[in-house]
């Protein structure tokens, strides 16, 4: 299953699970970025991290490697 | 009449508008104090409705009330009426967002938690009616069961219906139901509640078992003894096993719940509206445009810093010379008067001359911050920054640091997770600011003039040291002494708005403000101490005294004209020179030259450097005393390529070091092995009160500055020692 880090940018996706240490999960879910959502990446740094994603009328802030924890699938 | 006063907290996520409407609210009648212990600022203020005075708490804006740190469970401690000293607030106002009242409201739910009254204050509803959505607030106040008041804090709008409605609930209701949680979950925090003696509130116990790592469990654990980590472990796992794992049951059960709350309350348009701010975004966050953007930002920063306070803090500067000179002519020279213009006029000069450099730079920062770009220029830096152990939000705070440490350490205030900013904090002296600078245009004005490139280069190298050290520094902090798992940096792109003055002003007058006030009087009292090293022994072996003799000669100095003025002035600052050498510093200089020696410096150099450990700028001052050129002004080092004609007493200072450097049998040959070490000292060297006065604030604790001082101090003595050691054998 792709993780969201490896999404291009304005591609939709939808949550299937967050995992990963706890701090970043509950950080995660507290914003509302929890399986069954709508995601998608809307921009990357321009050294190709963070990225910034929109989820659930919220723009964040992601490193790669926190976005690795979130497993989504591409929606058509 | 009886006045009554009721508690109020307020509430809310970062972004919101919660100073905005804490202003609103309590207009001028604010007050900034310090909860005991931790880093967070208490801002309490008053408002009042009809007869009744509200005391209104501003809490850190925040995302939950799950606290990881003991900064965060402040709040908490606050709300349940755990902090000495301060009751328990009456009623919780829960500040949220109209455009995303969802993943607001989920704080808000925790705070129904508490069992005490919550009121609803739905800001932006302004905005929210340009996104074209459309709530139904009498029905969302009968959904969610709580008072519900739509405001506009920036115009003020709706502030009576939010006071009246705080005033109505301290008398009526005993608080909401809050937020069903399955029944496994309750079993277990009753089951945990019992065990602990039923002495720890509901919500407490509720927070043990949803956070993992949390703080509210280290707090517990050290009431309770060491089963209750076990004890809540085993719980979490018999959660797990029926389908209510942690901490995803929470955010379930939250947001399921507020989903079935706000449903039919909120009416969204079909097609989400493209705001002008998510243009801007797209622009400010782009590869090529963006960073552009970023750079030309920066250096306006940077240029505000350097270029706007310097008239500022000349005025200041003239101020303090204008008040010691008043001073100087109205009394007798001695002790008192001495003390009171070198000491006292300097110390406070030396502490207001940093309010432009400050308030400039917060006011730039508050700007930046209430439109919504600082997060932007986290996200753009954070790679870069994350290198060297740190995250985005560093950039900004080392960038002032070439300015001026001082404001650049207050603007670590930024950065949320404890240990970055304690490593930002820590690294941020020793980026070269510009108190530097004056040291770096004698020296290499003298030395290393020559080819034309050389200069140049040599103060670029100056820079470069600082800029290549600090990220060594905080690398190795952030594996040692400040080491600890990756902190989470999940930030909000907040939307972007147009910044309002009043905070602005606000922000930049309180960064004042506190500095004066809490940096202030170590700054002063440390100036009085250099100053009194360097006046006494103040008697000469014939009885008189040094300060009224030079004075004297002074005087016939400014009455004679010609050679015999030139004769007078040689002999009152060879005077000079002579009791500031045997001052006490000048003796302590003196006997410290074993430990200069390896430096490549003689006493003279040593009793310079350390008369500038209060402030590094006065070097050049202390270097014109011992070479017995009088007291030479900073300033007129760096103007000194502007001078015509006769040569300015920076370059007469530089050229009379260099003479004597030459002339000493030990240094003459190896003396620009000798200025590269002072210079590379000066880099390196924590050499300001102020830095460390702000880092005792900003950490709340003497053993940072104490660490920064004692690791600065090494580093440049090492550094000094290497660097005049490798010169020397390259000379030869």
């Amino acid at each position: 299953m792709p993780t969201l880090d490896q999404v291009i940018a304005g591609r939709p996706c939808r949550i299937e699970s967050v995992s990963g240490p706890a701090t970043l999960v509950q950080r995660l879910l507290e914003l509302g970025v929890m399986a069954g959502e709508d995601v998608t990446v809307v921009n990357k740094a321009p050294l190709g991290d963070p990225i910034e994603i929109e989820c659930a009328l919220t723009r964040l802030s992601l490193r790669k490697s926190e976005a690795a924890h979130v497993q989504v699938t591409l929606s058509d | 009449m009886i006045t009554r006063t009721l508690t109020v907290a307020l509430v809310g996520n970062p972004n919101t508008g919660k100073s905005t409407l804490f202003n609103a609210l309590t207009g001028l009648r604010q007050h900034v104090g310090n909860y005991p212990g931790v880093t967070v600022e208490k801002k309490s203020g008053t408002a009042r409705v009809g007869e009744m005075d509200l005391r209104v708490i501003d809490l850190p804006g925040t995302y939950s009330l799950a606290p990881r740190s003991p900064d965060e469970m402040v709040s908490v401690d606050l709300l349940l009426g755990h902090v000495k000293g301060e009751g328990r607030p009456d009623v919780v106002i829960s500040l949220v967002d109209a455009t995303n009242l969802e993943r607001h409201l989920y704080l808000t739910t925790q705070l129904m938690d508490l069992g005490m009254p919550v009121v609803l204050a739905v800001n932006l509803v302004d905005l929210a009616s340009k996104h074209k959505l459309v709530i139904d607030f009498p029905q969302l106040e009968r959904k969610l069961g709580i008072p519900v008041v739509p405001i506009q804090a920036n115009r003020g709008i709706g502030l009576e219906a939010l006071k009246a409605a705080v005033a109505r609930s301290a008398e009526t209701s005993p608080g909401p139901e809050g937020v069903p949680f399955p029944e496994p979950f309750r079993h277990e925090v009753e089951a945990l509640g019992k065990s602990l003696g039923g002495e720890v509130e509901p919500f407490l116990l509720e927070r043990v078992l949803l956070d993992i790592g949390g703080y509210t469990e280290k707090q517990l654990a050290g009431r309770f003894g060491d089963a209750l980590p076990t004890r809540v472990a085993e719980a979490r796992s018999r959660l797990a096993a029926t389908g209510c794992p942690v901490p995803a049951v929470e955010a379930k059960t939250r947001y399921a719940w507020i989903r079935q709350a706000v449903a039919g309350c909120v009416t969204r348009p079909g097609q989400r509206v493209v705001t002008w701010g998510d243009r801007l975004d797209r622009v400010f966050t782009h590869k090529v445009w963006g960073t552009l953007i970023f750079l030309v930002l920066m250096f306006a920063v940077f240029e505000a810093i350097f270029v706007f306070a310097k008239p500022l803090m000349d005025l200041i500067d003239s101020g303090r010379g204008w008040l010691a000179d008043g001073l100087r002519a109205n009394m007798e020279s001695g002790p008192l008067r001495s003390l009171l213009s070198d000491g006292v006029i300097k110390g406070v000069g030396a502490v207001l001359v940093f309010l432009p450099q400050i308030m400039i730079l917060f006011a730039v920062i508050a700007v930046l911050e209430d439109c919504g770009y600082m997060a932007r220029a986290a996200f753009l830096m954070d790679k870069l920054m994350s290198k060297c152990g740190l995250n985005g939000k560093s950039f900004i705070p080392l960038l002032s640091s070439v300015a001026c440490a001082v404001p650049g350490i207050m603007a670590t205030r930024v950065i949320e997770n404890r240990r970055d900013r304690l490593a930002t904090i820590l690294v941020a002296p020793l980026m070269s600011c510009s108190a530097r600078l004056p040291l770096y245009m004698l020296l290499i004005g003298t030395f290393l003039s020559d080819p034309w490139w050389l200069p140049g280069l040599a103060l670029f190298g100056m820079y470069m040291i600082g800029f290549v050290t600090a990220p060594l520094v905080a690398l190795v902090l952030k594996r040692t002494l400040l080491r600890g798992e990756t902190p989470v940096f999940v930030m909000e792109m907040p939307a972007f708005k147009v910044p309002q003055l009043r905070a602005v002003l606000r922000r930049t007058v309180d960064a004042g403000w506190a500095f004066v006030y809490r940096a202030g009087t170590l700054i002063l009292a440390s100036m009085v101490v250099i100053w009194a090293l360097l006046y006494f022994p103040s008697t000469m072996s014939d009885g008189r005294s040094y300060d009224v003799v030079t004075e004297e000669l002074r005087e016939q100095a400014d009455k004679a004209s010609g050679e015999e003025k030139e004769a007078k002035d040689r002999e009152a600052n060879e005077l000079y020179g002579e009791w500031k050498r045997q001052s006490a510093l000048g003796q302590v200089g003196q006997s410290l030259e074993p430990v200069f020696r390896p430096l490549g410096w003689d006493w003279k150099i040593g009793m310079s450097a350390l008369a500038s450990f209060p402030a590094r700028e006065v070097i050049v001052g202390t270097l014109g005393i011992v070479y017995n050129q009088g007291e030479v002004d900073a300033k007129e080092v760096l103007e000194r390529g502007e001078a015509e004609g006769e040569p300015s007493a920076g370059s007469r200072l530089g050229k009379t070091i260099q003479d004597e450097w030459s002339n000493d049998p030990r240094m003459g040959k190896y003396r620009v092995p000798v200025a590269l070490s002072l210079l590379v000292f000066f880099a390196l060297c924590c050499q300001c009160a102020s830095t460390l006065a702000v880092i005792r604030r900003e950490t709340r604790s003497w053993a940072w500055p104490a660490f920064t001082f004692a690791y600065m101090t090494t580093l440049a003595y090492l550094g000094a020692l290497v660097t005049f050691q490798v010169g020397r054998w390259i000379v030869g």
